[in-house]
């Protein structure tokens, strides 16, 4: 299988802030990766290099193996971009703006039509074609800017944060859009802030954080780089909180995470029920007051735990694209 | 199909979305052509009795081309917010991922801005018409007045462009070309002559090209009785060829400069 997409070293500064620090990634043919990271990672800056909105410092990148640079008006006919900001304008319908979008990327009237019709009806917005953008949800906007990113039928699709924004139902009626479009063969790359997304959607994963890949693999296997389950107790003081880590300690794998603003205790285990129960006796009669005790599998925020010591909402977040 | 055929249909598609909106947003038009129409009658009525002019001319003849050129310069500063309006909803980005020509979404926003200047002109002049005032010459040198307010108004619409992409603030760029539009259009002979000027300042106006935009519409459309004299500066003796220079050097230097931020807007 060869690559859609290809990036290697790729190097962007933003005056003295260095955006991206040497990114390598590769997409395979009819594949999604889901590229993770806090706000500020420097994942939209790689969406819009690819998507030659903006022109790398250092390393290159290819798309189906044109050079975003020295070919990027090729490149612009083989891609379908859907920003984090839904760009639809709120002034057409949704025909006239797939129609709109359609006449641009070359398409003949007729041609824009047919593709116009075909997509809303895909995208559940028939109904709501003759009307303008403007009175549509937040998830109806979403579905038509992903359907203009659809009309010439890309190769390569970049998603960026699809789902930002969306109550939980939309989330789940998008994914499952997206789903579909991975069943008919679509190249994605996909940026995201929740490893369930990337988990449900993507078949293999990069992590960066400031500007630097610190993790690539498939979900199982960033999990398992995280290690398993979580023992998580929320208890009702900070001396209780470091009275729990004293005493489970032993049960720990590795050194339990204390958040004393939330007095949430973390620790690494294993063994599960037997564990939690084990937890229980030994906290028994030793004061501290539990509000809340569970055992959980690892997410995102542990995959940065882990990998960088910093929890995903806790990264120092300059602008995502700071303005000149 | 060409370069030059591919901008020319990119920038018709363009073109017409942005009348789309002028369609779905009446108030827009409304707006637009109800504050020339209150300035005829603001200026006609409760100015003019106390604006001194010379014998031969009336205030309504003297006024009308002033008027013109005032509301299709202001007229063009839409381009500029209209322009940062796309740049903050990301749809500048959307269009600059699509292989489509790099100059039609300007092209067709400083076209669509030319139209609706058109319609603002066709509003005052109705306006004009019912208050007093008259073209006194033939049919070609009419639209020949109509013609140079609206080359002016398209040149400045791309120095607006410019703006707008710099700014990047819809709010802002209103308020920024306010400030300095407003002077530009009243430091001329808009709606007053010229010789009630202090000396810096009069000079200021005879080469202010709003004058001579004024100017020229005035000899156009007959405004200019030959018994009223119009001041010796090369600039009003010559207000067409002035004028034209001063609208082809700003194309000439405002296009390459606004496609360029173009090219590199972000969005936010």
């Amino acid at each position: 299988m060869s690559d859609a997409v290809v990036v290697e070293g790729l190097v962007k500064r933003f005056g003295d802030f260095t955006a991206l620090d040497g990114v390598s990634l590769t997409v395979a043919e009819g594949t999604v990766l889901g590229l993770l990271g806090p706000n500020g990672a420097g994942k939209t800056t790689v969406v819009r290099i690819l998507s030659t909105l903006s022109a790398p410092d250092g390393g290159r990148a290819e798309v189906t193996g044109l050079d975003v640079v020295t070919q990027a008006d090729r490149v612009r006919g083989v891609i379908g971009l859907t920003g984090q900001y839904a760009a639809v304008d709120e002034y057409l319908t949704g025909e006239e703006n797939l129609e709109m979008v359609g006449r641009l990327h070359r398409l003949g009237k007729k041609e824009a039509r047919t593709r116009a019709g075909q997509l809303l009806e895909r995208f559940d917005l028939t109904d709501a074609a003759r009307r303008p953008a403007k009175t549509y949800s937040g998830g109806m906007r979403r579905r038509l800017d992903i359907a203009a990113s659809l009309i010439a039928r890309p190769r390569v699709l970049f998603l960026d944060e699809p789902t930002t924004g969306l109550d939980p139902r939309s989330r789940l009626g998008m994914w499952e859009f997206i789903a579909d479009l991975v069943s008919d063969g679509t190249t994605i790359l996909l940026t995201t802030q929740y490893l369930e997304e990337a988990d449900r959607l993507a078949d293999r994963m990069v992590v960066i954080d400031r500007g630097k890949v610190i993790a690539r693999g498939t979900a199982d296997e960033l999990k398992a780089q995280v290690g398993g389950e979580r023992l998580e107790l929320t208890v009702d003081s900070v001396k209780g909180l470091a009275t729990a880590a004293d005493l489970l300690r032993p049960l720990a794998l590795d050194t339990p995470h204390r958040d004393e603003q939330t007095r949430r205790l973390t620790l690494p285990v294993t063994g599960g029920a037997a564990t939690l129960a084990e937890a229980l006796r030994l906290l028994e009669g030793s004061g501290v007051a539990l509000l809340d005790v569970g055992l959980r599998r690892p997410d995102l925020d542990d995959v940065f735990l882990t990998l960088t010591g910093h929890a995903a909402e806790d990264a120092e977040t300059p602008a995502e694209e700071p303005s000149r | 199909m060409s370069a030059l055929s591919h901008t020319l249909t990119d920038s018709l598609v363009i073109t017409r979305r942005n009348l789309i909106k002028v369609k779905r947003v009446p108030d827009l038009i409304v707006f637009a052509t109800l504050s020339p129409i209150m300035f005829v009658l603001l200026f006609r009525y409760v100015f003019g009795g106390a604006i001194e002019l010379p014998d031969g001319i009336t205030y309504a003849e003297f006024l009308l081309p002033g008027i013109f050129a005032q509301t299709v310069v202001f007229g063009s500063t839409t381009t500029g917010a209209s322009i940062a309006e796309d740049l903050q909803k990301g749809l500048v980005d959307r269009f600059r991922s699509l292989p489509m020509s790099r100059s039609a979404v300007l092209i067709g926003r400083t076209v669509a801005d030319l139209g609706l200047n058109a319609i603002s002109i066709v509003v005052m002049a109705l306006t004009g018409l019912l208050v007093g005032w008259r073209i006194n010459s033939s049919v070609p040198e009419a639209i020949g007045g109509f013609l140079i307010l609206l080359v002016f108004a398209f040149a400045v619409s791309w120095m607006m462009a410019l703006v707008g992409l710099l700014v990047r603030t819809p709010e802002v760029v209103n308020n920024a070309s306010f400030i300095v539009i407003f002077p530009l259009t009243f430091v001329a002979n808009t709606f007053v002559p010229l010789e009630s000027f202090p000396a810096v300042l009069r000079t200021f106006a005879e080469w202010n090209p709003v004058s001579t935009v004024v100017q020229a519409a005035r000899d156009l459309f007959g405004n200019q009785p030959d018994s009223v004299p119009v001041a010796d500066a090369w600039s009003l003796q010559n207000p067409v060829l002035y004028t034209l220079i001063w609208a082809v050097v700003i194309l000439a230097v405002f296009v390459p400069l606004a496609v360029r931020a173009y090219l590199r807007a972000g969005s936010r």
